[in-house]
């Protein structure tokens, strides 16, 4: 049986070499950052080259660049360190109803104990918000905008250069949410007004436990975590210093691999919609088209099968992929994202997310799609819903 | 979230899949909000003198794979038995005959047991018996 491992927007592999850089920093070169002796100057080094190779892929200054545990840690840092320094001049926040719960539960959080206003911003049936209803949503009490750079259900870019352009003319500040798209994306952060930014390694071939904070220099935030001068102070904590070496490692290898692999992914993601489109009756395709979509995002909807189905059924044929039904959430509602741009509850059960990623090859793509259609073919036939819809 | 051997089973294999045309009972439980909807098919030989037999019986659900295992194991159960007896089929049983179910999908076989007792409801219904009062479950997702 093959093995077609299509949930790289869950999580990537470790890239060898990667992993190969980061070996010696868990024992040869071990020494506390903060030491002063010149063996710990090594481990010193060693984070900000990695500083400097974040910085250097995202068009940053390497001050400008934090290192975290995580993008939820980056994510929290941004809306919940904005708030607490600017909520004397107004504490609303913007963001939007598709954002990943690191924003959301934030935003929810900072309403509940900070007394903060935030605003959903509504999308389309794409999953883009509309510039209109951002400009709408603008007050002179609003201190921060944040919308992901891409959706990691539906793989839908939004206009991230229009929204920093609006923000930074009307003195907002914006954060985006880079953690799916960075892997995907040449991001320039200057080019695109970004004053903020989230980012995660384990999502470009990097280790898990390791993100960074973007912070455009001279924007003042409060500080993160309390505890010694690390990250200058504003995230304390011993570093993870295997783990930033490992970030800077895989950030410059997506970087250096991306002019190949953004053409290489799009052209299988494309096949594999078409095929899918094509091969099964009634799919949906969730999310926007072309550019507008990460290239190696797909998204369907088959109306009638529950996704938990699907994904059981895939696995057994050795097909790993994911799906924003609610069977599989431990909640009763289906994902947040498919409900946003409209799809009905059923269409939501039904749905079925496959992230393309390094290893995926042309012939995956023809056992998914030689694979996929009886699956759904012979839930369908077992279920009421797929009834109800032939009839009407 | 695992599940049993023979949630497995009964899932990659249902029995009783399909519908029987003119039913004598039929009964549908769930909604799509929850993403479960689960039809039971009732044939019903009535003996004179004796107790009416489930001849047949089939599903069709739309759901997870403990809805679907446990609409297999439960028209299993009741295939055979007198409509009394299958009457008495409880959720429980159902699960435990699965070798047990996660606690969030317990929901699954309280929906095997409703949809049992709405279509031996439309059976009674249709032979002008008496109606009998349906056990009712909260709507949430049980033991979470």
């Amino acid at each position: 049986m093959q093995n077609v491992y299509l949930d790289h927007a869950a999580t990537t592999p470790m890239d060898p070499e990667v992993l190969e850089a980061m070996t010696p920093y868990f024992t040869e070169v071990f020494g506390n950052p903060s030491s002063i002796y010149s063996f710990a100057a090594k481990s010193r080094a060693a984070i900000e080259k990695a500083r400097g190779q974040v910085a250097a892929a995202l068009n940053a200054l390497p001050e400008e660049i934090f290192f975290t545990s995580s993008g939820t840690e980056a994510d929290n840092w941004a809306l919940k360190g904005t708030f607490e320094k600017l909520s004397a001049k107004g504490g609303h926040i913007i963001t939007t109803k598709i954002e990943h719960h690191a924003v959301l539960h934030t935003g929810e959080y900072l309403e509940k104990t900070g007394g903060a206003g935030v605003t959903y911003l509504p999308v389309d049936a794409e999953g883009r918000i509309r510039m209109e209803d951002l400009k709408g949503a603008v007050t002179d009490k609003t201190v921060l905008v944040s919308v992901m750079f891409a959706n990691n259900e539906i793989g839908t870019i939004q206009p991230v250069g229009e929204i920093g352009r609006f923000c930074r003319e009307r003195g907002v500040l914006f954060h985006t949410d880079a953690v799916q798209a960075a892997a995907q994306l040449d991001i320039d952060v200057k080019e695109l007004f970004i004053d903020m930014m989230s980012l995660s390694a384990h999502k470009m071939y990097g280790p898990k436990g390791t993100g960074a904070f973007y912070l455009r220099k001279g924007l003042k935030l409060e500080n993160f975590v309390h505890g010694g001068g690390q990250e200058k102070g504003k995230r304390a904590s011993t570093e993870n210093v295997a783990g930033i070496v490992g970030m800077g490692a895989a950030v410059e290898k997506m970087k250096a691999r991306l002019s190949q692999e953004k053409p290489r992914l799009s052209t299988l993601r494309d096949r594999l919609i078409n095929g899918v489109l094509k091969a099964i009756p009634h799919a949906k395709l969730n999310g926007a088209m072309g550019e507008e979509r990460l290239p190696n995002n797909t998204n369907f909807s088959f109306i009638g099968i529950e996704g938990e189905t699907l994904l059981l059924d895939l696995d057994a044929k050795g097909i790993s992929a994911s799906t924003g039904s609610a069977c599989t959430s431990g909640s009763l509602e289906p994902s947040h994202v498919l409900m946003a741009i409209g799809l009905t509850h059923e269409q939501a059960h039904g749905s079925l997310r496959l992230s393309l990623g390094r290893s995926t090859t042309d012939e995956q793509i023809n056992y998914v799609l030689d694979m996929l259609p009886p699956i759904v073919a012979k839930r369908r036939e077992m279920s009421p819903v797929w009834e109800k819809f032939l009839e009407a | 979230m695992t599940y049993s051997e023979k949630v497995m089973e009964h899932f990659s294999n249902p029995r009783n899949v399909g519908e029987i045309k003119n039913p004598d009972g039929l009964g549908e439980a769930g909604n799509p909000q929850c993403g479960d909807i689960m039809k039971i098919y009732l044939k019903v030989r009535d003996d004179a003198g004796g107790s009416a037999v489930i001849e047949d019986v089939k599903f069709k659900t739309f759901g997870c794979a403990s809805a679907i295992a446990s609409s297999s194991m439960a028209t299993e159960m009741i295939k055979g038995k007198t409509v009394d007896e299958a009457w008495e089929l409880t959720n429980t049983a159902v699960a435990e005959a699965l070798d047990g179910l996660p606690p969030i999908k317990m929901h699954c076989s309280v929906l095997a047991e409703e949809a049992i007792h709405r279509a031996l409801s439309d059976y009674r219904e249709k032979r002008g018996l008496a109606a009998v009062p349906i056990r009712e479950h909260d709507h949430e997702h049980e033991a979470v």
